[in-house]
């Protein structure tokens, strides 16, 4: 029996709860007389709260919990008796009863399993009618309880209130406590590579060869030099394509806010805002396929014998210019933030509009430039796409913007969509390239948030 | 306001020389709405001219066009002429530039750039080619700072943020700013609306300190303010200039009946 049925029952219950109480209190008011302390709809919801979230708890864990009660009534099962003692062939088998007693597959390849399907599907109905039963009854009780609380004085709508803040601190706590999860399954596969691979090698060498084909037990350390990685990166990322968004986002920012007329302004901003959702995958296409190619071109056509098709300088380009929207809407909001009594100061002591915007409006909006460009580096070092197409799979540890390099990233995809187990250490380096890149995108979304931080104290 | 009265009366400043700056005829229009009305007005140097009215009666407005501040409100349009030294400063070569290093501002809210003291003061000789050297330019930062009656609470902090200071002190730093230029003109918009009362009569010696140098024009609310401070008053109404005499003259003794109602609080 599916989830959506136990949510189905929660949901029936709330609604019959919300229509009783909210009748109760209309009966409140009209039959007695009584004043209300709330609306009848807040008694309606108070008592809907109590029979829904009991519920659904309830059929949340019995979710979790019923496929081992089944397994154990399998188990239990005479015809159980005849699995082999372990491994993966007793699994295999029990998988496959499972599978075809929830009739999500047909048949059966090994005979042992026919003869479970049947104790498995009884296991299950029962299993799914005791707890279809217990969730009615919870949510019935929970439900009682509050409609029993019910009086005209009664503050329901205080209690629906903190009901509400409830739902909503859980909801925030989600995204939290999912990143807390990616935290520690990155921190364990982590820490398994690096009980195979010296993290001093991992972090310092300058050899990046895996072989996901080798033998795990013969890993050599030296393999795993992930500087050419790292150095890659930061070239592409921090370097050539902040070359390209710094001062093209700067100055669009500047232009948005101090010259260009309203209309302009108002068609422009949000144009520019929209570029930033444009799929990366789109800019790596344009990367691959029109400025690769040309560099490449240009670059032999200057004497540049050594560039290559796929190229550093191609893949931070594109990068840039994906990343100026970034740079120019936080450069635009800090500088709009700037009070207007600052430049209308600077205009009055005679200074020139770019005067008064070089020496008075970029000064007082630089924390937010610079916090909106670290934000922009965290974004343009974890960006995948431009640089697997075409940045290349080639570790060069080289300054040349024209030979092929290679990312973290390129690499956390290399290594895991290769053809390597999953308990290889090359598998496993990605989890520790991750860690690396989820390392330093948080220590630089965190030092922008300070310095945005302090710089709206500024002026608060 | 083409009212032979006032016109006998403005010209009657017979102490005061030619003018500084002479409104003739002005208009101001913000989008279709005009905001002043023919104001026609002279202003002289050694003196504190004051503008007076209720809000919204256009005073700021009319302040803000002797610089030209009015350009930087794209809908704003300037009608009449406006002559600094009998110049034209809305049709002639002088550019904002000059004009606004010539005649300088002060603003309602202490507005230092979130610079050094110093490097507020700087600011402007730096940009308009003021200091040769730098020596020139710490004198000229020592002398500004003196003449605002700042120096003595500063000197030892020339290098802190110039919006640590308090806000009384923001102001005279404000006012030091507009003087390092060396300007002609000083146009005060409410300077001490932001202040407490000490501030403020801080402030205001500093205006009568100031007097013998620049020609001043300072807008406020406070009738008693201006009845401190200056020596010619301008009383302003809906966008006309209602009336303009001397100080003394318009609290004692005003010509017009709406000048009466009020400086004696009938309305406003």
């Amino acid at each position: 029996m599916s989830p959506a049925i136990f949510v189905l029952v929660a949901i029936g219950l709330g609604l019959v709860g919300w229509l009783a109480a909210r009748s109760r209190a209309w009966a409140f008011a009209s039959n007695e007389g009584a004043r209300l302390h709330s609306l009848p709809n807040y008694h309606g919801w108070y008592v809907a709260m109590w029979a829904f979230v009991p519920a659904v708890i309830f059929a949340l864990v019995w979710n979790a919990v019923s496929p081992n009660l089944v397994m154990q009534a399998v188990l239990s099962d005479p015809a159980a008796a005849k699995l082999p003692e372990f491994g993966i062939t007793r699994d295999t088998v029990l998988a496959e009863a499972m599978a075809v007693a929830s009739g999500s597959a047909q048949g059966v390849f090994n005979p042992l399993a026919r003869e479970l399907v049947e104790p498995a599907r009884n296991a299950m109905r029962l299993y799914s009618i005791i707890g279809l039963v217990v969730t009615v009854l919870v949510g019935f009780a929970a439900g009682v309880f509050a409609f029993t609380r019910l009086r005209p004085d009664f503050t329901a709508r205080t209690r629906v209130e903190r009901g509400v803040m409830l739902g909503l601190l859980v909801a925030s706590l989600v995204a939290i406590l999912t990143t807390f999860g990616i935290v520690a399954s990155l921190l364990f596969e982590t820490i398994r590579f690096f009980g195979m691979v010296n993290p001093i090698d991992f972090l310092f060498g300058t050899q990046w060869s895996p072989n996901p084909m080798g033998d795990p037990a013969f890993t050599n350390s030296e393999d795993y030099g992930a500087l050419p990685l790292f150095w890659g990166t930061i070239y592409i990322g921090a370097i050539i394509a902040m070359i390209v968004a710094i001062p093209l986002g700067l100055m669009s920012a500047v232009y948005l806010t101090q010259y260009a007329n309203p209309t302009f302004r108002k068609w422009m901003k949000p144009i520019l805002e929209i570029l930033a959702g444009v799929p990366t995958v789109v800019y790596g296409y344009f990367a691959a396929l029109t400025v690769a190619p040309f560099i490449r071109d240009v670059a032999r056509s200057v004497g540049i014998a050594s560039a290559s098709s796929e190229s550093a300088i191609a893949a931070g380009l594109v990068m840039g210019v994906m990343i100026i929207p970034f740079v120019s809407s936080m450069a635009d909001d800090s500088i709009a933030a700037v009070p207007s009594a600052m430049r209308d100061g600077s205009l009055a002591m005679g200074a020139t509009k770019s005067e008064t915007i070089r020496k008075v409006l970029i000064p007082a909006a630089l924390p937010g430039i610079v916090a909106g460009v670290m934000l922009a580096i965290s974004r343009a070092i974890g960006e995948t796409m431009i640089v697997v197409m075409a940045a290349g799979a080639a570790a060069n540890l080289t300054g040349n913007p024209f030979e092929s390099m290679t990312t973290v990233t390129y690499q956390i995809v290399a290594m895991l969509t290769g053809e390597g187990s999953f308990d290889h250490p090359a598998t496993l380096s990605a989890f520790a390239l991750g860690m690396v890149l989820f390392i330093v995108t948080l220590a630089l979304n965190f030092f922008a948030l300070r310095v945005v931080k302090r710089y709206r104290e500024a002026y608060e | 306001m083409n009212n032979p009265e006032l016109e006998g009366q403005v010209a009657g400043f017979s102490d005061a020389g030619p003018a500084k700056i002479s409104a003739n005829k002005v208009s101001v229009f913000y989008g279709e709405k005009k905001a002043i009305d023919e104001v026609s007005i002279d202003i002289h140097t050694k003196y504190v001219t004051a503008f007076i009215g209720p809000s919204g009666c256009g005073k700021s407005t009319f302040l803000r066009t002797l610089n030209r501040m009015n350009d930087t409100i794209p809908s704003a349009r300037v009608d009449g002429e406006i002559l600094l030294d009998g110049e034209d400063i809305y049709r002639s070569k002088m550019d904002v530039v000059q004009l606004r290093a010539r005649v300088g501002m002060v603003f309602q809210k202490p507005n230092p750039f979130p610079k050094s003291i110093y490097d507020n003061i700087a600011y402007g000789p730096k940009i308009h080619g003021l200091a040769e050297s730098k020596s020139d330019l710490d004198g000229i930062v020592e002398q500004s700072l003196q003449r605002a009656g700042l120096w003595d609470e500063v000197k030892d902090r020339l290098s802190d943020s110039g919006t640590a200071l308090s806000g009384g002190q923001q102001q005279r730093l404000c006012i030091a700013r507009a003087i390092a230029v060396d300007p002609e003109v000083i146009l005060m918009d409410e300077p001490c609306s932001a202040l407490d009362p000490i501030a403020t009569a801080r402030i205001e010696e500093l205006i009568d300190e100031l007097r013998g140098r620049y020609a001043i024009v300072i807008v406020t609310h406070s009738m008693q303010q201006a009845a401190r401070v200056s020596q010619r008053t301008a009383f302003f109404h809906l966008g006309n200039l209602v009336e303009y005499g001397r100080t003394s003259d318009i609290f004692t003794n005003p010509r017009e009946e709406r000048t009466k109602d009020y400086i004696t609080g009938r309305y406003g």
